[in-house]
């Protein structure tokens, strides 16, 4: 029997970071004891264009290593949501960036302004990525936030780990406020 | 964008993409000479192993075009390393004639080629399985191959270690046939334990250097090849040669090396065949697949299987020499067989050829996008009633 399973997409423009935060997001997974797979897809540009990762997370074998429906999507760019906002499960949760994104397919999105929050707390919009990672966890759970937090300081470049667990921990203050129905 | 802050921990084990276990699974297997040019999906590989090579006393060199690296890979072979190259179709295309080249002179090396969607340059960033037939018969003339095909980020460790084990023990060129997928996926693995890892190391001589012949032809199918630079003076051509290495037109010089180098592989078949069957004892439509279309075809099947359907599942690693008694074996109780791939029919043509057209149904995808688990389901479906 297949075991439960999370799936989880990451979309944005490339150099928004949607395939770090994909790696992110499956670096704790593994701390937390889990199976995962990480893929992404994006065009031949360095920057620009459309950029997705998805990440897998499962208790048992993940044999199709993409996601077919996603549980949990995260859209950082209107063509994001534009392409992919639809394409979730009937439960699945859609979590976009205001900031980015004016138009979605649902009034059940969960909108956070990831941008300026990161500019806000880190002084960099770049940072962004590693909000939208701290919202996901905070309003999903589905990986713990301890996990969540060694994962992005292990992975953040020399000085900078402060930093990312800022806008982390920014991303969990914000899905508080959206659990307790402020934005 | 290689994984190099892996959260190494051994009983959670590691996030790690599959051209990096190639390229650790490259250093485990004891390969210390790389030499290639940077192309998606297949940079990761060379990237991590310019990075890898020199702790470990290796090289790494970057050279001009994909025909120089081979060529380079060729020579540093004859040297004595453990040797290889990795690239995508445009550049395995390039290497194609050198690759018949290693075939000849019997050089052993590892060629790596991450398929991504062709022709040409096509579209460097998708999937793809075109180049299957191109492995096999890419370089001209009559010759042996081995290609293997993993479909996990493990099985590309593994792999790439017995992709060298077979170079030096067949002394052959292997071709790791991966795909974007399997590539660029990062996957939670944990590595084997080195002391564990089967290793096959060059056979040397006995003989002294006056009698040492690289090419002969009786008692032992695969002769020891000495590296140059010990004192073993002989020939390497990619001419018909004699058991010294020179080159001959005497018939009875050039046919016992031909039945040779076939029969060095064709005696060695159950050594050489790396398959995984799956709920094949009862089954009714047998699915065989490789690569990542191997993982599409694993799900498809176990939802298969909960509606009452009798299908089973071969997954190929090796897919060159193709498995023939493998199919043929399982064809024997079956009635149909499913081929999905992401071409428009490679590997199909030989399952055709060994069970039967009227057997084999194709299911196919070669627009740069992946087959899903329903794509296969709905052909087991239509053809379970």
């Amino acid at each position: 029997m297949m075991a439960a399973q999370y799936q989880v997409r990451l979309a944005g423009t490339g150099g928004q970071g949607a395939i770090l935060a994909g790696i992110l997001l499956a670096e704790a997974a593994i701390r937390d004891g889990k199976n995962v797979t990480q893929t992404q897809s994006y065009g031949p540009e360095a920057r620009g264009g459309a950029s997705r990762s998805e990440v897998v997370i499962s208790d048992g074998e993940i044999y199709y290593p993409k996601v077919l429906q996603a549980d949990i999507t995260l859209c950082m760019s209107q063509e994001a949501c534009d392409r992919y906002g639809g394409e979730r499960s009937r439960s699945g949760l859609l979590i976009l960036d205001s900031d980015h994104v004016s138009r979605a397919p649902t009034t059940m999105a969960v909108r956070v302004p990831l941008t300026s929050l990161a500019k806000q707390v880190t002084g960099r919009e770049i940072t962004a990525n590693v909000v939208g990672l701290g919202v996901l966890v905070g309003l999903t759970g589905i990986v713990s936030r301890e996990a969540m937090e060694e994962a992005v300081r292990a992975r953040a470049p020399r000085g900078t780990a402060e930093m990312n667990l800022k806008a982390l921990r920014a991303g969990f203050e914000a899905a508080e406020r959206v659990r307790s129905g402020g934005a | 964008m290689t994984t190099n802050a892996n959260p190494s921990d051994e009983t959670n084990g590691v996030l790690m993409q599959g051209d990096e276990a190639c390229a650790e699974g490259a250093i485990a297997a004891g390969c210390r000479f790389f030499a290639g040019y940077p192309i998606t999906p297949a940079t990761e590989i060379a990237e991590v192993l310019s990075r890898r090579l020199p702790q470990v006393g290796g090289k790494f060199i970057q050279m001009e075009d994909e025909i120089g690296s081979i060529a380079a890979v060729i020579g540093a072979s004859v040297g004595g390393a453990k040797a290889m190259t990795a690239t995508s179709g445009p550049g395995f295309s390039l290497m194609q004639e050198n690759i018949g080249y290693a075939a000849m002179a019997e050089i052993p090396c590892v060629i790596v080629d991450v398929q991504r969607l062709g022709p040409s340059t096509g579209r460097p960033t998708s999937p793809s399985q075109g180049d299957v037939m191109q492995a096999r018969w890419g370089t001209h003339g009559d010759h042996p191959i081995i290609a293997l095909s993993p479909s996990s980020v493990r099985e590309t460790f593994d792999l790439t270690v017995r992709a060298f084990n077979f170079a030096e023990r067949y002394r052959t060129p292997v071709i790791l046939l991966m795909d974007e997928v399997i590539g660029h996926m990062r996957e939670r693995i944990v590595l084997p334990d080195p002391d564990t890892i089967e290793l096959v190391e060059r056979a040397g001589t006995t003989v002294p250097p006056e009698w040492y012949k690289p090419y002969e032809n009786f008692p032992l199918d695969v002769p020891p090849l000495v590296p140059f630079g010990e004192g073993y003076r002989y020939h390497i051509t990619g001419l018909h040669h004699d058991e010294r290495g020179y080159p001959t037109n005497r018939l009875d010089e050039v046919r016992p090396w031909l039945e040779r180098v076939f029969r060095k592989i064709e005696s060695s078949i159950s050594d050489i065949m790396i398959y995984e069957e799956d709920e094949v004892q009862d089954a009714d439509t047998l699915v065989i697949a490789y690569g990542v279309t191997a993982r599409a075809a694993r799900q498809a099947v176990e939802q298969a299987r909960q509606h009452g359907h009798k299908v089973g599942l071969i997954k190929l690693s090796t897919i060159w020499p193709f498995p023939e008694e493998v199919v043929e074996r399982a064809a024997d109780r079956l009635h149909r067989v499913i081929v999905p791939e992401l071409n428009r029919g490679q590997l199909a043509l030989e399952v055709e050829r060994v069970v039967g057209r009227h057997k084999v149904r194709r299911v196919n995808r070669a627009d740069g996008s992946i087959l899903s688990p329903d794509d296969i389901l709905d052909a087991i479906k239509e053809w379970s009633r």
